[in-house]
């Protein structure tokens, strides 16, 4: 798979994950490529944390980036029967467990759950935005992400990079495979059939345990 | 009753070494007017307190959004702020050592601001626990209240609070519009001098005390924006 078909299976993946009026909250990337990915019946509220609830994307006639963007900076519009709220209340709602999921990218997870996706010290500072209390506050927190970069494994033993928080990580979706996270370690759950079990292992740093129930990931 | 002001008279409130709490979001309805005039003016060495470090563009491509113009200056020593990966101005000072950025959560960031507005010592939060962020200096200790951990956050205020309101009455009650009220309703409260940009002047009653976001009585100063569409 090239990387732009990786990166829709990963999303569609993701999609299957979310419940009809799920209140979801999307990091920048991958992330925002899984509505269009939704099951029919199925819709969420987007919650964006500089304070929308039910974003949508306006057309390019409601647009008004000087008034209304999402956490992106990209336009966006609360959908009737959302709200626009200020980000006290915004990440009131996040930290107080009213979010149901959030997905976002990682530079690093490991076997404890462990992510780190915020700073490489010395060479990217970028800050971590709103990432820490997302993922401190949500009741789900999915990890999208390519499953090794420029070949080297992500998925370590244990995090080198700083964190952005420890132990939020509930479920980590690759195209090699989706990964529980389980108080025993990682559990791999499902396995994309263009690999074995021992590519995935050999991609990955943390010893994985396979699901009794594995299932193939499509 | 706020005094009314020119942007830039209400810039030249502000001097060399001030605190400053800017509102926006990547530069979404930041005070523009006012953060232009005190591009203008030169004001040196002031400290920054605004989520982001603005946008090197905005939406219709004009250059130095929000407070980008201040950054681009050199007009700023210290920043609290939440994200400034999109503006590489700031990366560049940091790694001079001309700028020194304090990174805080953003649910944090606006919550020690409404603190300090509050009138309250702190902020207890489980952001950042386990993270570097304990290490912080705007991070007063972890303190442990009935089993459960949590950063003790400082309270963060400003000498002066510059923000934009859609909407803002004679009595300088203030209306925002879409996503532009985020940080700007906290920092109204938390700042000794507060000026607000008005995108509209609208007559008393034009926003219904029902939906005045802002009490007028937190506001100092209000520029007139000049636009006729409130």
């Amino acid at each position: 798979m090239d990387k732009e078909k990786i990166k829709g299976f990963i999303a569609a993946r993701a999609a299957r994950e979310l419940a009809d009026g799920d209140v979801v909250n999307l990091g920048v990337g991958m992330p925002t490529l899984i509505p269009q990915y939704l099951p029919a019946g199925v819709k969420l509220i987007l919650q964006c944390e500089n304070g929308i609830i039910d974003s949508i994307k306006p057309s390019a006639e409601e647009a008004e980036p000087e008034f209304a963007v999402d956490a992106g900076g990209q336009s966006a519009l609360a959908a009737p029967g959302g709200a626009y709220i200020d980000s006290s209340v915004s990440f009131g709602l996040i930290r107080g467990g009213h979010v149901d999921c959030t997905i976002l990218g990682a530079l690093e997870v490991d076997e404890k759950g462990n992510l780190a996706n915020w700073i490489i010290p010395g060479s990217k500072v970028p800050g971590m935005g709103g990432a820490m209390d997302l993922v401190v506050g949500a009741k789900k927190v999915i990890i999208t992400m390519e499953h090794t970069a420029r070949g080297k494994a992500k998925i370590l033993k244990q995090c080198r990079l700083p964190l952005t928080a420890a132990g939020c990580i509930n479920l980590i979706i690759t195209e090699m495979g989706v990964i529980e996270v389980s108080k025993d370690g990682l559990v791999l759950t499902e396995i994309n059939p263009e690999y074995t079990f021992e590519d995935v292992q050999k991609a990955t740093e943390a010893t994985l345990k396979i699901s009794e129930s594995l299932k193939e990931m499509a | 009753m706020p005094k009314w002001v020119t942007a830039a008279e209400a810039a030249a409130l502000i001097p060399d070494g001030a605190s400053i709490m800017v509102g926006g979001f990547m530069g979404c309805r930041s005070p523009h007017r006012i953060l232009g005039e005190l591009a203008n003016l030169g004001t040196k060495n002031l400290t920054l307190i605004c989520n982001d470090g603005g946008m090197p563009s905005g939406p219709s491509g004009e250059p130095l959004y929000g407070v980008a113009k201040l950054l681009a200056n050199r007009q700023v020593k210290k920043m609290y702020g939440t994200h400034v990966g999109l503006n590489p101005e700031v990366a560049k000072q940091m790694n001079e050592g001309f700028l020194d950025v304090s990174l805080v959560p953003q649910g944090s960031f606006v919550e020690m601001i409404r603190a300090y507005g509050a009138g309250l010592g702190g902020v207890l939060t489980p952001t950042g626990l386990g993270t570097i962020i304990e290490q912080a200096a705007h991070v007063h200790s972890v303190v442990e209240i009935d089993g459960k951990k949590y950063l003790l956050e400082r309270p963060l205020g400003a000498d002066f609070c510059l923000i934009c309101g859609y909407k803002v009455d004679k009595a300088g009650n203030i209306w925002y519009k879409g996503t532009t009220r985020n940080f700007s309703e906290a920092m109204a409260t938390a700042a000794a001098t507060v000026i607000v940009e008005a995108d509209n002047v609208v007559e008393l009653g034009g926003i219904p005390p029902e939906d005045v976001v802002t009490p007028g009585m937190l506001v100092d100063y209000v520029v007139d924006g000049g636009r006729q569409d409130g």
